[in-house]
């Protein structure tokens, strides 16, 4: 049964070759940053972030990067802590996120015509109340503003965005002639779902929960700034920002400063997430 | 006793769509039969029911006299050890994330047959033409034609009594069509095929049986060179006559 068939290419005709994307070392080291700055915090800080160490609403200098607060609080440490806090909660609410948006969107897949038809809807519905909002009723109930809140509304916020893009992931590949071969094959749902189904849809979904993580991390400002993310005297960048706003004529920087962390942040996610993307899909692998 | 014997099979989807009616055939280990019907004919439902991916409305299929049961968990594994299927489109059918390796292996693992798996998927792929280098690359880095060949290693990796092949060549261009036709035929003397198909020099080619399906039903089957040369029901005559010939 050996056969030489004519479209047999030659084996050295193609060799693969995988190439980092730019997006995904330019990301990587932003986000690596500001990693390395929010573990820093637990070890070490240039100030006490509570001590009134300079001049009240200092310009940036030498001793401090980037100036201080109204009440003579080195900024610098602050924002270095905000990073710590933004990386917190982003990473926790898009792990209850996806946690919830990942097992919901797959059964809303997987099951019948009419529940299915259900989830959608839920998704939908849930969808349409701004995340932020949606947070803030969350926060509201509980009655308790703390990081924790934080992180379980932004993350039950998020999660109908993930489950709606899961569950119209999982169809797709439910529809493809691979999972019925692999029914054929033996295979169990179950393991379909994990050999086949979840490493088809991961590439998708995980642009998107790094997006989510921007998001979260915007979240996470927005209700510090509304005085419902961690209280006082965590430094996050929301309540920076909110705190600046009343002096940001005077003193621009303190506006400035925790405002290019955030978006350098989300900028940083971003680009993760297009590289890891890129990289991940064998598809966009270079030949030569 | 046949090997698959197939008894009054009906499949409808309510009561007013029926795909199936009232068919029966039966099938021996060694002969090919090819069915062969137009679009909508129910070929493709008849391949889902024999896979054991749907269940029927009325009748049965059995195998070696074993009623297929799809709810018996064990008897399916083994129904699935000897009865494997290729899919039409060879481009939707291989997991474009999964190594050619982890592809032909599937059966062998899902069904946890006791076998050296990588020496089973390095006889499967050579029995098949794959290049010696298969193995580690991905499905994207292949032909349609060397897609199919991977599929059809697949299929017979954990060394099936039957595979059913859907439509195997219809997405292929006319020469590799030739060369997967031929490797089919060079494996037919380890294994029965069941090709469906609306070409019927497809069939005439490897299958010394054939069956005519026209709305759900077997309206002629026999002997391919019999049925060919002497077609007797209407369906099939005109079936012929619009079958375009090469020069």
């Amino acid at each position: 049964m050996s056969l030489t068939p004519a479209d047999t290419p030659q084996p050295t005709a193609i060799s693969v070759r995988r190439k980092i994307p730019l997006s995904l070392i330019v990301g990587g080291l932003i986000v690596g940053l500001h990693l390395l700055a929010g573990i820093l915090t637990i070890l070490w800080t240039p100030y006490e972030p509570t001590a009134m160490v300079g001049g009240r609403l200092a310009e940036p200098s030498i001793a401090h990067w980037a100036g201080t607060d109204r009440l003579g609080r080195d900024l610098f440490t602050q924002i270095l802590i905000g990073a710590r806090i933004a990386l917190e909660v982003g990473s926790g609410a898009v792990l209850v996120g996806a946690g919830i948006g990942i097992t919901l969107g797959t059964l809303a897949a997987f099951a019948t015509r009419t529940l299915d038809d259900v989830f959608a809807a839920a998704f939908d519905i849930l969808i349409a109340f701004p995340t932020l909002l949606v947070a803030m009723l969350i926060v509201t109930a509980s009655q308790t503003a703390s990081l924790f809140t934080a992180v379980l509304a932004i993350g039950i916020a998020g999660s109908a965005i993930i489950a709606r893009l899961t569950r119209i992931l999982v169809k797709r590949v439910l529809s493809m002639d691979y999972i019925v071969a692999a029914r054929v094959a033996g295979s169990s749902w179950p393991s379909i779902v994990f050999v086949h189904v979840l490493p088809n849809i991961w590439p998708t979904l995980i642009v998107n929960l790094a997006l989510q993580f921007g998001l979260a991390a915007m979240a996470e400002s927005s209700l510090s700034y509304l005085g419902l993310g961690a209280p006082p005297p965590n430094a996050s960048w929301g309540r920076l920002l909110q705190e600046a706003q009343g002096t940001v004529y005077t003193a621009p920087f303190g506006a400035i400063a925790p405002g290019l962390a955030l978006v350098t942040l989300v900028i940083g996610m971003n680009l993760l997430a297009d590289g890891l993307r890129a990289f991940a899909d064998p598809t966009r692998r270079r030949s030569r | 006793m046949s090997f698959i014997q197939v008894e009054n099979l009906s499949f409808r989807y309510d009561q007013t769509r029926t795909i199936i009616e009232d068919l029966s055939l039966s099938l021996e280990k060694g002969r090919n039969l090819g069915i062969v019907g137009e679009s909508g004919s129910g070929k493709t439902t008849l391949l889902r029911l024999l896979l054991g991916l749907a269940q029927p409305s009325a009748g049965s299929i059995s195998i070696d006299g074993q009623v297929l049961d799809t709810k018996n968990w064990q008897f399916m594994r083994d129904f699935r050890r000897r009865v494997q299927a290729v899919f039409q489109d060879p481009y939707s059918s291989l997991d474009p994330r999964q190594a050619i390796f982890d592809i032909v292996a599937e059966p062998l693992r899902a069904l946890k047959i006791d076998v050296d798996v990588a020496k089973a998927v390095a006889e499967a792929a050579t029995a098949v033409g794959l290049p010696a280098d298969a193995a580690q690359r991905y499905p994207h880095e292949f032909s349609g034609g060397q897609r199919q060949r991977i599929a059809i290693a697949r299929a017979i990796v954990a060394r099936p009594d039957l595979v059913l092949a859907d439509e195997v060549v219809s997405a292929l261009d006319l020469s590799t069509r030739i060369l997967i036709v031929d490797l089919l035929k060079a494996l037919s003397t380890s294994v029965t095929f069941v090709v469906v198909s609306h070409d019927i020099a497809l069939v005439a080619l490897l299958c010394p049986d054939i069956a005519i399906m026209e709305k759900g039903r077997i309206v002629e089957s026999g002997p391919t060179e019999h049925v060919l040369s002497n077609p007797v029901h209407p369906y099939t005559r005109r079936l012929l006559a619009s079958t375009p010939r090469l020069p």
